[in-house]
């Protein structure tokens, strides 16, 4: 048994309300650059949907993720290692600009420097490739809320699935939201896509990244990536994807869209898992089985004997106390009402969800029943074969048991604490019915529905204290620490090699290339980093200082 | 042999080669970020799945046919039992129908780069000098080739381009074979010289990091946390410096 750390999320769909704050603003922190207009690492989605990029679902199209060869082992869908290669020239799979939306932006400057006239001038879009006017027929959203569903809905891949007892008719519809960021999976086809090696998987805490020094654009992520959850930078030639937000969980804070999420729906924690096992259970011949085959890789740290094997294999001390505090796991393992993101394309998705039971009030209610009647709800579920079906090709490769499961849970969850609520006494029936007990219900609920800050977000810091530091002699400097003179170059400030994260060495260079007068040198060091500012006060080195007059 | 013969056969290709070598150690040592491909296929894919193909590969085969026309000695292959009109025959049929699909690549890329509109806004003033050389230098070793074997018998340069060439590697350059070889080819050289030079400046670097090694590495690549660049400051010490202020 290897142990290794894996940052996870959970997001609860039934808490989703479609804001898109947490699409704005990881937007706002990661791709509001020249290059990645299209690009949202963080997306949210009506379903049924064409989702975004358009029918990226369809992997009969895409060839994303991983299938089994006739001997039963796992090779990339869109082809191994010398197809790859010999299709590096033009790659057959790569979705076009297009398929995502053509970015725009508008003329503004029409309304400040049109004449006068008699109409009010018009700020016309401008496409952000080409330049030139263009027509705004598509975008990352385009079809929120199911706006143009009759015509629109029909080429959801999903949906396609579940065709046969589909009904489309707009009385009969039901729609959630699905906020989707990169998976960082525990087998991720991108990194096995990348030519170059330029993609990893972090061994600390397993988050995947893109080394941007090693990028040369050969493009295979995109195509290996079956969520298309890996951009392509068309300035600089470069893949870039979600990094979940790996500056800020280092210091312990959570990721943007995390942190900005009003509905408070995302949970932040670790899972410990066993990565000797992860091909094996991959592999696994039936599809409806790799939702369990995930959860058999994933190991329970209260289990002495993962203890053991977590500490022989480096994880630190602070990190197996989150692992247990983890929300992650209580949602996945005590609670069960986490699924996995398509798992039939064998990527060992690490974002779950908690798939949404509203659907299937609304429609009771709708109905004129009780809507959170026990009862009323589990026939429900049962019976509302439509949103079971769709949610299950989402979350278990199309088996509705373990959908149905969930949503039983949640049923009961509803029904229960409406009881205590009501002040009426507890019943426990509601509970054992589906498998829990009363104060296991609470709990849930504590966690679900007043979702604590700290207990939905537990990250244990990264670990950069430097044991080897401490023989400097041997092995570093010992003027290296921050604002010391080791920090700089040989030549002055601004030479050796850039700060790795640029939000403070831009606010300093620019500061330095607009000012009118010589930086005083020692104020170049008043460097801000605004990634892990808490947004109380005003954090240190923002503003420049004021200077005296003279 | 003047002053001009020893300029160009001479200190021309020595200035190229360092420049090319130079020029990529510099490249990777302080500007990794820009050395990729640029793709355009986002933009357009229709016509770059006709010529990118049609280009790479031909001038794959027209750079193994380099490696055997230039670094290979006549003496080698002709105890190989290839003779020279085997040996030519070969060459020039291989060689001209590679040639062709280079340039019929070529001309669709850069028929693609000057029609497309968001790929012509993507071209720098780089990409385009780059492509006039590599276009030039293409274009006058086909018509080298082409001009030799149908207006002459065909020209046995490696009796003297390949031994120069050689030459120029051992260190012992002879720049006199090369002053009565056909003006073609002197211009091919010559352009290829120049070509070479530019190279380490250009998207071409994307040449020296073909991804060899995917063949061989396994899928799933894991990294440690690099604690020298990750994170946003450096770790401070456990201790509060003496001020001196």
């Amino acid at each position: 048994m290897r142990v290794m750390a894996q940052l996870a999320m959970v997001m609860n769909l039934d808490k989703c309300i479609g804001c898109h704050t947490c699409s704005v603003t990881c937007k706002q922190a990661w791709t509001n650059r020249s290059g990645v207009e299209y690009v949202w690492f963080n997306n949210v989605e009506t379903r049924p949907g064409q989702g975004y990029p358009r029918t990226y679902q369809n992997q009969e199209k895409w060839r994303g993720g991983w299938e089994l060869s006739r001997r039963g082992r796992l090779r990339l869908k869109a082809g191994g290692r010398l197809r790859k290669l010999a299709t590096i020239f033009a790659n057959p799979l790569m979705p076009s600009i297009q398929d995502y939306y053509e970015p725009w932006t508008y003329d503004y400057d029409r309304l400040f420097s049109a004449p006068a006239q008699q109409d009010t001038p018009v700020a016309r879009p401008r496409s952000l490739i080409t330049g030139e006017p263009t027509k705004i027929t598509w975008s990352a959203n385009w079809d929120d809320n199911l706006a143009g569903a009759p015509k629109l809905t029909a080429a959801d891949p999903v949906l396609a699935k579940v065709s046969d007892q589909v009904k489309l008719e707009f009385e009969q519809a039901f729609m959630f939201y699905l906020p989707r960021i990169c998976e960082h999976c525990l087998n991720p086809s991108c990194v096995a896509s990348c030519p170059s090696g330029a993609m990893y998987k972090r061994s600390e805490d397993g988050i995947v990244l893109v080394d941007q020094d090693r990028c040369r654009g050969w493009r295979m992520c995109v195509t290996g990536c079956p969520y298309k959850k890996v951009y392509f930078n068309h300035r600089t030639g470069k893949a870039e994807k979600c990094t979940f937000c790996y500056p800020r969980v280092e210091v312990g804070l959570p990721t943007v869209c995390s942190e900005t999420c009003v509905g408070r729906l995302r949970y932040l924690g670790l899972i410990l898992y066993d990565v000797d096992r992860v091909a094996q259970a991959a592999s696994v011949p039936d599809e409806k089985a790799l939702y369990e085959a995930q959860k058999s890789v994933m190991l329970d740290p209260h289990d002495p004997e993962v203890i053991a094997a977590a500490r022989a294999s480096g994880i630190p001390e602070d990190w197996l106390e989150a692992a247990q505090r983890s929300p992650i796991h209580k949602l996945i393992f005590e609670y069960g009402v986490a699924l996995p993101l398509h798992p039939e394309y064998r990527t060992m998705p690490m974002v779950w969800y908690i798939p949404p039971l509203s659907p299937v009030v609304d429609v009771l209610a709708g109905t004129g029943h009780d809507g959170e009647a026990a009862g009323n709800l589990f026939g429900a579920i049962d019976t509302l074969r439509i949103p079971v079906a769709y949610l299950a090709e989402l979350f278990t490769a199309g088996d509705p048991e373990p959908v149905r499961a969930v949503l039983r849970r949640l049923a009961a969850m509803r029904s229960y604490m409406r009881e205590v609520n009501l002040g009426r006494p507890r019943d426990e029936s509601i509970a054992t019915a589906v498998g829990m007990t009363g104060d296991q219900v609470e709990e849930m609920y504590r966690l679900l529905a007043i979702a604590a800050y700290d207990e939905r977000y537990v990250i244990p810091t990264a670990h950069a204290e430097r044991a080897e530091a401490l023989e400097e002699s041997v092995t570093g400097c010992s003027l290296d620490y921050e604002g010391g003179p080791g920090m700089a170059g040989p030549f002055g400030e601004a030479s050796g090699m850039p700060a790795p994260v640029a939000v403070e060495s831009f606010h300093a260079l620019r500061e330095r290339q607009t000012a009118d007068e010589p930086e005083r040198a020692d104020e170049l060091r008043g460097r801000v980093n605004l990634l892990n500012w808490d947004g109380k006060g005003i954090p240190e080195g923002l503003f420049p200082s004021r200077k005296e007059k003279r | 042999m003047n002053a001009l013969d020893t300029l160009l056969w001479v200190v021309a290709p020595y200035l190229a080669l360092t420049v090319f070598v130079l020029g990529h150690v510099w490249r990777y040592r302080y500007d990794k970020f820009g050395w990729t491909t640029r793709s355009s296929q986002m933009y357009e894919s229709r016509l770059l799945r006709i010529g990118s193909p049609l280009f790479h590969f031909g001038i794959l085969v027209v750079l193994l046919g380099h490696v055997g026309g230039l670094v290979i000695p006549k003496t080698w292959t002709e105890a190989a039992g290839i003779g020279e009109e085997a040996y030519h025959l070969g060459a020039v049929v291989l060689g001209t129908i590679a040639g062709v699909c280079t340039i019929a690549g070529l001309a669709i890329l850069i028929y693609r780069r000057r029609t497309v509109g968001p790929v012509f806004t993507a071209t720098t003033r780089n990409d385009k000098l780059m492509y006039a050389l590599l276009a030039l230098t293409i274009v006058l070793g086909l018509a080298a080739t082409l001009v030799a074997n149908v207006l002459g018998g065909g020209y046995d340069y490696r009796t003297t381009v390949s031994p120069w060439f050689r030459s120029i590697f051992i260190l012992q350059p002879e720049p006199a074979l090369m002053a009565r070889v056909p003006v073609l080819f002197q211009l091919h050289a010559a352009s290829a010289m120049v070509l070479f030079a530019v190279w380490p400046f250009t998207r071409l670097v994307h040449m020296l990091t073909a991804p060899i090694g995917y063949l061989t590495r396994p899928y799933i690549v894991y990294r440690s946390r690099d604690a020298k660049t990750a994170g946003t400051r450096a770790p401070r010490p456990g201790w509060d410096p003496i001020t001196r202020r």
